[in-house]
């Protein structure tokens, strides 16, 4: 008896949440694929998604770039992940703070601080009295992403090693491994959940990025997002929204696909 | 020779981060309107910023909107964890999940323009009957936008707490004559009461920091602080902009210290507390 008058509130408690997600996620979503698929008038056309094909060599650098980037916070991310893990509790905590306050700093404000030094008439420019030309190439943008992104990149990576038994290393080692060895088959695999979610969380905000490319690269180059910001700010709505729906598309099949491989789905939320 | 080593790598790293950010705070005491060449202390600066009207705005409607859109979707988020925690149906709970955290997994410029395009097909829905434009609706788009992304992370904060507690103590309590409303409120909210902090905190610290969407939903007339942000550094920078992202950084950084210094105590009261038991 008791049961079934539970499970009637039980089962409202949710609806507020599945109408807001219908309406205000799913319903958007679908007019990102009308527009998509419409002409200014609201006739239905391919024209978008033909025109697309312009940009695939945009989306190719926006491609190329966030995956450097990505690969980067990857190197210099893991072996941060592991040295705070190994700290003494105390110092851990210090550190994840340390970590934590430039991710709470907003992105424009970062990505403006490497602009104010490394500009041509910049900072460093100014102070050493050379000509050093930085903004403005692929690598500005590089190392803003990472700068950006590194923090999103070390915590999920984090807490995964730190969740590692510290049994585990003592056994694999007993066992005959070299240190090397200790790493490769135990704890890298063991970390491997981390590893993902860092991945994406540095993937994917770097592949869509505007501004950093927009302050950063100087406008000598365009990325994907800058394309669709471009068509934002002009009106043309409807081609906008074909990229972003193929984006879209592209950044869940890929993730999809990335979650196939790692097994638990903690590690992902941290922040 | 391995801790040395780790501990250079260590200050290198961090000195990566910290040095633009320290940069950007000393330059905003020049007194000269330069933001490359150092001539002197001065705090004009600061004091100019707090003369302007439009930066007191900018921090009043941030922070509304960061108080509101947090608030709803802890209520929404921590009602529809439960909801989901009840659910039988698999199926329909990992569809809920999913689709709970789309706006979560997509890039935030896709969230950002299928926001827009839904409000302008709001507005000309709406104008068809009377006259009302996207400025007449600003502020809500914000809020309904800001709110939908946070929600995600108050369920991802306090699902697991639900999942943790489990059934026995809420069920003990309607055998001891609680209503199931009673039990929700009197039992069980209490205990999961760290997840749904942590998850408002979450939320009100994403929707202070939005810049992205809320440069796409957002209307002229309400603007946030990011927004307010994005438009000094599309014109030329003076050094106002440093000071205010200086005085950003500083509460930032104060708040992160406060709120790791409290719950560092509270998490070492508890541990104190079963260790008694």
């Amino acid at each position: 008896m008791m049961k079934k008058k539970q499970s009637i509130i039980h089962s409202i408690a949710a609806a507020p949440h599945i109408f807001w997600s219908v309406l205000f996620i799913i319903l958007p979503l679908l007019i990102v694929v009308y527009y998509a698929f419409t002409d200014g008038e609201g006739n239905f056309s391919f024209e978008n998604i033909l025109s697309l094909g312009e940009y695939a060599e945009i989306f190719g650098l926006s491609l190329e770039l966030s995956v450097i980037a990505t690969f980067v916070c990857l190197i210099i991310g893991y072996p941060l992940a592991m040295i705070i893990a190994k700290s003494k509790p105390k110092h851990q905590k210090i550190f994840l703070m340390l970590l934590m306050l430039p991710m709470w700093t907003n992105l424009l404000i970062r990505t403006y601080s490497i602009m104010a030094i490394f500009d041509d008439g910049g900072i460093l420019n100014s102070l050493l009295g050379t000509t050093f030309h930085f903004i403005g190439t692929k690598g500005a943008v590089i190392f803003g992403m990472v700068y950006d992104f590194l923090p999103y990149m070390v915590l999920p990576i984090y807490t995964c090693v730190s969740k590692i038994d510290k049994h585990m290393w003592e056994a694999a080692s007993d066992l005959g491994c070299s240190p090397t060895k200790v790493l490769t088959k135990v704890i890298i695999p063991l970390s491997m959940s981390g590893v993902i979610s860092g991945v994406t969380m540095v993937l994917v905000p770097s592949i869509s990025t505007f501004y950093i490319s927009q302050k950063l690269g100087g406008g000598t180059f365009e990325l994907i997002g800058d394309t669709i910001e471009r068509q934002f700010v002009t009106g043309a709505l409807n081609v906008g929204a074909a990229i972003s729906l193929v984006m879209m598309i592209l950044i869940l099949i890929s993730l999809s696909v990335m979650n196939k491989f790692s097994d638990s789905s903690d590690g992902g939320i941290i922040v | 020779m391995k801790k040395y080593l780790s501990g250079i790598y260590l200050t290198l790293i961090f000195g990566i981060l910290y040095i633009p950010i320290i940069t950007l705070i000393f330059f905003s005491f020049n007194s000269a309107n330069s933001t490359a060449v150092f001539e002197g202390f001065s705090i004009k600066w600061y004091i100019e910023l707090f003369n302007s009207p439009e930066t007191f705005e900018a921090l009043r409607n941030t922070l509304i909107l960061a108080v509101l859109s947090s608030l709803i979707a802890t209520v929404i988020g921590t009602a529809a964890a439960e909801g989901i925690y009840r659910m039988r149906n698999k199926l329909a709970k990992s569809a809920i999940t999913s689709v709970t955290n789309i706006p979560m997994m997509n890039p935030d410029i896709v969230t950002g323009m299928s926001m827009m395009l839904f409000f302008v097909a709001v507005v000309a829905g709406i104008s068809t009957v009377f006259e009302l434009t996207y400025e007449d609706i600003g502020f809500f788009a914000m809020l309904i936008a800001h709110t939908t992304f946070c929600l995600p992370y108050v369920i991802l904060s306090v699902l697991p707490r639900i999942n943790e507690l489990g059934n026995s103590l809420t069920e003990a309590a309607q055998d001891l004559g609680c209503t199931s409303m009673q039990a929700f409120f009197k039992v069980k909210l209490p205990n999961i009461m760290p997840g749904v902090i942590s998850g408002m905190v979450m939320a009100f610290t994403m929707s202070l920091d939005d810049f992205v969407i809320s440069y796409f939903v957002g209307s002229s007339n309400f603007q946030t602080l990011p927004l307010l942000i994005y438009s000094m550094t599309k014109k030329k920078v003076t050094p106002d902009m440093y000071a205010l992202s200086a005085i950003i950084i500083v509460t930032v950084f104060l708040l992160l210290i406060i709120s790791n210094f409290k719950t560092g105590k509270k998490i070492e009261g508890r541990r104190r507390e079963a260790r008694r038991k």
